[in-house]
């Protein structure tokens, strides 16, 4: 019966669905961890890398997190392909606000320029909907640090700490324990390493497995994003006693 | 013989603007508004081309109008001048450019801070403590230069206006026809009653 409705996405079933969303969401809970939390003087952005292998060249850039603009970054949960067309959309979208305001581009807004372009796929045009989640993390005058979670559907919304993908329904309710509203980004990063170690299917952690990212606020004032090289994210998890054994391999 | 004024201030911004309509040597009308507000906080001063200055003013009066709706928050001085200058700019590229001059006089929706934008017909955009376009610039600038400071008060700011307007009467060739004076501060924008008919004797 689904099927005549399932392999176009712009019908409604008769139960009121859209299949192709569906599929598309189902599609992302299986994909790797992401998560983000919200400090007051920062963000924190992790994300679970599934592709690791001894072969794999480690020291190119980050697979899940991106910088989208001076004052944004985002984590992938998903297809990493469309992805990059839609960060791609997201930066030239920044720099044409850049251009025109010469100010950067408040996050709400670039948010929902990638939420429309990703509802326009449930509606009409392709043929399937994007396959990604974000979780996006930044800082604008107005509001502040800001993180928002988007899907494929092109719903989204402002979040304290949020997840996607694999096993997010227990990374979420692990948050709901232990998120405190006051805590800094050093407090929000050592939360974000804990619940990465219990979401994920291997119990210690290294920097092959996990990505990592923070927007904070330097000492004189001025927002900076950082993506953590694997040097720093090693440093973290020894801190929280997260780490691999010393190359117990020998 | 348009005259265009803007002084800005510790909490404050004054745009003032000739009422005289004019074409060739004739005035047409003595009460004629060369301002366009923009949201709470934007005023947008305009002279230059009769057709021009009012229809560039109006499509970026509804171009700010529709950023507000859209957006739920009002864009700031700075991002409204960057934005009229990227159109003036887009314009002056075009088959036939808009030939307008504009001050934009606002406060600044967060930090609360007063800002003044010259912008001319080539695109040009300044900001800066005073301002003045046409031939108020030979006239004005001196008196500016001399009695201005960064954190005068509202009355000083209306003092030195005077002295502006009087040096104006006294030197253009051809009556202004009295001026619109509008204020912004951080609560909006407010028109000043401003009274030219004391007559002001020539050198």
């Amino acid at each position: 019966m689904s099927r005549r409705y399932d392999s176009r996405t712009t019908i409604f079933s008769p139960e009121g669905r859209l299949y192709q969303v569906e599929y598309a969401l189902e599609a992302i809970s299986h994909a790797g961890t992401a998560l983000g939390v919200l400090a007051t003087d920062g963000i924190v952005l992790a994300a679970e890398r599934k592709v690791t292998s001894k072969l794999l060249e480690q020291d190119t850039s980050a697979e899940k997190l991106y910088i989208l603009n001076d004052n944004m970054i985002c984590a992938v949960a998903g297809m990493t392909a469309d992805a990059n067309i839609l960060i791609n959309y997201a930066r030239q979208a920044a720099q044409r606000y850049l251009i025109t305001y010469n100010e950067d581009i408040p996050c709400e807004q670039l948010v929902r320029r990638l939420c429309d372009l990703k509802q326009g796929y449930t509606q009409h045009g392709g043929l399937r909907p994007f396959g990604v989640s974000f979780i996006y993390a930044g800082w604008d005058p107005q509001r502040q640090f800001q993180l928002y979670q988007s899907n494929p559907s092109g719903n989204y919304g402002g979040w304290k700490a949020t997840s996607v993908g694999a096993n997010n329904a227990s990374a979420q309710s692990l948050m709901k324990q232990d998120y405190k509203e006051d805590c800094n980004l050093k407090e929000a990063c050592s939360l974000a390493v804990k619940i990465l170690s219990k979401t994920m299917d291997s119990t210690k952690l290294s920097s092959e497995k996990i990505e990592f990212a923070t927007v904070g606020r330097t000492k004189d004032g001025t927002i900076y994003h950082h993506i953590w090289s694997g040097k720093e994210i090693d440093a973290l998890l020894k801190e929280e006693g997260l780490a691999k054994e010393e190359e117990e391999s020998g | 013989m348009e005259v265009l004024l803007g002084i800005t201030g510790k909490d404050f911004v004054i745009v003032a603007a000739s009422k005289a309509a004019m074409r060739g040597a004739s005035i047409l009308k003595s009460n004629d508004d060369k301002t366009r507000p923009l949201n709470k906080h934007n005023l947008l001063a305009f002279s230059g081309e009769a057709g021009d200055t009012i229809q560039f003013t109006e499509y970026i009066q509804a171009n700010i109008a529709l950023y507000s709706m859209r957006n739920e928050t009002d864009l700031g001085p700075s991002a409204v001048a960057s934005f009229i200058r990227s159109e003036l700019a887009k314009s002056l590229r075009s088959r036939k450019p808009y030939n307008v001059n504009l001050l934009l006089g606002g406060v600044d929706p967060i930090s609360r801070e007063p800002s003044l934008y010259w912008l001319d017909y080539l695109a040009s955009s300044a900001k800066l403590p005073y301002a003045a376009h046409g031939y108020a610039q030979y006239y004005c600038l001196s008196i500016l230069d001399k009695h201005h400071h960064p954190d005068i008060s509202f009355d000083q700011g209306m003092r030195i206006l005077r002295m502006c307007t009087d040096e104006l009467q006294r030197r253009l060739p051809i009556d202004f026809k009295g001026m619109t004076v509008k204020v912004v501060k951080k609560d909006g924008i407010q028109e000043v009653e401003y009274d030219t008919s004391k007559q002001v004797l020539s050198a």
